[in-house]
């Protein structure tokens, strides 16, 4: 698949996801997770566009809703994680020698930890009551080891040029080469990055949701799902409350992956010609 | 020289991951605000109607304390739950099966995610990297885009939305196979095996769609770059066949790099694993973490969670350790 068609498709998914989750709730006057607002387990029908569920909430509000606050936390959590994976990874592969050893070997074992054994524990420990900002907190703890390691071996690659013996020569700190020769050439990386943790943070979020250990009345994603499968939507005929967040969770995340690789490959290429 | 340095590194790395995962399984729970004894209290105080008097609730709180092992400073607890995992094995009793053991009911529920986590990750590395070598290799036929694409939608969907779809085709629109997971009780007959197969298809079927899309584009992009290699070309231009050139000389190289990578995505995968078993209700560690966070049965959460991380660490370590018999560059340095 050609590159720019990826980025294309992915852009196209990701800016109607955007402006339509952003958008739409300004002309919805319901707060979409109150209970008993409509009559239960309506059909289809220009009032309810995707009908109502077991709950009597509209289901396609509900929606709008999760899209967006599982990409704003998304966005949020991973603009934090981006910036430590930065910081983290470049230090490392510049500075090297045992700094770099000690902070890979860190890494590497938050990358080999399994992360939702420990999620799980602390959202048994409270229970529902967590609130949105600290299982957002949680998730910076646990996102930002893969951008380091690969950021780092980016660095590494960079530290060998000439340029920057240059830069040191000339007098520069550490930090400011760092910044200001170093960080350019993992700029587009960092992108990349940034759109997959984006990705890993909404992911990880849903599917601690769908066992109903995020915050579940919150809108997001996994929560519709946790209280579809709660109320059996299947048993009962309710397929639109499965299949909505399920076509909506696969679109968005396919926007996002092609988005990433996408503008990965045309960077790469572009790097090549120069 | 080289591989000693290796093991080392490896090992000691193990061991780090060891003392990460459990030092903050450890802590972080204990720096919640919430507190599982009093919870645990408050929910007896309402079956008993509020009848228990406060020298009962004293003695129970005491009790329960050091069942949980949450007696003393930080410190000496984070010692003594040191040592009670990693020389004795010892979680304390399950708490809604008292006096039975967590370790007894983790050691039945272990092989089932093992065996599972075992059998589809093999499949799906093995299978997804073939494919890839070929949409690789071949990189400029139309077979190959259709591979391509086939990996580009697979690896973004989540575990669990796999899990629904699967559940959705086979079990709701098209039942052919169980929604959830009932195993046979009694002896391993043929029967049984047969049962076991049967219900754990459509677990097994998501986790290795899960891992494909992966494999796919991972090997894809290796091969390609590889198959640019000058030492391919050579091989080319001495008239080496080109199926050779495909297994000996692209796939033997291209695999390395999907070795570590594999290593390092096992928690991920394990991750993945353990919400798969909770949607099938598979009788594995992941349905015994559901079912523990269900009954506030904290001995057997926190047992399966350190248990999980053990697993985990050790699966990557044999991954790593395998390593070298591969690259013979570590061997020989």
């Amino acid at each position: 698949m050609n590159s720019n068609l990826r980025l294309k498709i992915g852009l196209a998914i990701l800016t109607v996801f955007t402006i339509g989750s952003l958008l739409l709730p300004f002309f919805n006057t319901v707060d979409p997770s109150q209970q008993g607002k409509y009559l239960k387990n309506l059909p289809m029908s220009s009032a309810h566009l995707l009908g109502t569920n077991s709950l009597g909430q509209d289901t396609f509000w509900f929606l709008v809703f999760a899209i967006r606050n599982s990409l704003l936390l998304g966005v949020a959590v991973s603009l934090c994680s981006t910036i430590i994976s930065v910081l983290v990874g470049l230090s490392a592969g510049y500075i090297g020698g045992w700094y770099d050893r000690v902070v890979m070997l860190i890494t590497d074992s938050f990358i080999t930890i399994p992360i939702l054994p420990i999620l799980i524990v602390l959202g048994a420990l409270v229970r529902g009551s967590t609130s949105f900002f600290s299982i957002g907190l949680i998730l910076v703890v646990f996102s930002w080891a893969w951008n380091s390691r690969t950021i780092r071996s980016i660095a590494l690659s960079v530290r060998e040029r000439e340029f920057i013996n240059m830069a040191r020569f000339s007098g520069m700190s550490t930090l400011g080469i760092i910044l200001k020769e170093v960080f350019p050439y993992v700029y587009a990386y960092t992108v990349v990055g940034f759109i997959n943790s984006i990705l890993f943070v909404i992911n990880t979020e849903a599917a601690l949701a769908v066992i109903g250990l995020s915050n579940v009345r919150v809108p997001t994603l996994g929560s519709i799902i946790f209280w579809a499968l709660n109320y059996n939507a299947l048993f009962i005929g309710q397929f639109t409350w499965v299949v909505a967040p399920v076509v909506a969770t696969v679109l968005l995340f396919l926007g996002l992956f092609l988005t990433s690789t996408g503008y990965n490959e045309l960077f790469a290429l572009r790097r090549g010609r120069v | 020289m080289g591989l000693v340095q290796y093991i080392t590194s490896r090992v000691g790395a193990y061991l780090l991951v060891l003392f990460i995962g459990i030092t903050i399984t450890f802590f972080l729970p204990r720096m919640m605000p919430s507190d599982p004894i009093e919870g645990y209290i408050a929910q007896l105080q309402s079956q008993a109607g509020q009848t228990l008097s406060p020298e009962a609730l004293e003695s129970l709180r005491n009790s329960l304390r050091e069942l949980y092992g949450l007696k003393g400073s930080l410190l000496t607890q984070y010692f003594s739950y040191i040592k009670r995992v990693f020389l004795t094995f010892d979680f304390g009793p399950s708490l809604t099966a008292y006096p039975k053991p967590v370790s007894e009911t983790i050691l039945t529920a272990l092989p089932w995610t093992v065996g599972l986590l075992m059998t589809t990750t093999l499949l799906s590395w093995i299978i997804g990297n073939l494919v890839g070598l070929i949409a690789g290799f071949f990189h400029n036929r139309r077979g190959a885009t259709v591979l391509e694409v086939l990996g580009v939608v697979l690896y973004p969907i989540p575990y669990y939305i796999l899990a629904l779809v699967l559940i959705l085709l086979f079990a709701y629109v098209w039942p052919i196979f169980p929604l959830s997971t009932t195993i046979l009780p009694g002896p391993l007959t043929l029967e049984k095996i047969g049962n076991i197969l049967y219900n754990s298809f459509l677990p097994g079927l998501t986790l290795v769609l899960a891992g494909f899309g992966w494999n796919i584009l991972g090997m894809k992009s290796l091969a390609y770059s590889t198959k640019e290699e000058a030492y391919v070309t050579f091989a080319r231009l001495k008239g080496v066949p080109p199926r050779a050139i495909m297994t000996s000389y692209v796939f033997r190289n291209a695999l390395l790099p999907q070795v570590t990578a594999l290593a390092l995505s096992i928690g991920t995968i394990f991750s993945g694993a353990l919400l798969t078993e909770v949607l099938f209700s598979y009788p594995g560690l992941g349905l015994l973490v559901r079912t523990a966070v269900g009954n506030g049965d904290y001995n057997m959460l926190y047992g399966t969670i350190t248990i999980s991380i053990i697993a985990v660490a050790t699966a990557a370590l044999a991954i790593d350790l395998l390593y070298p018999l591969l690259d013979p560059r570590i061997r020989y340095r």
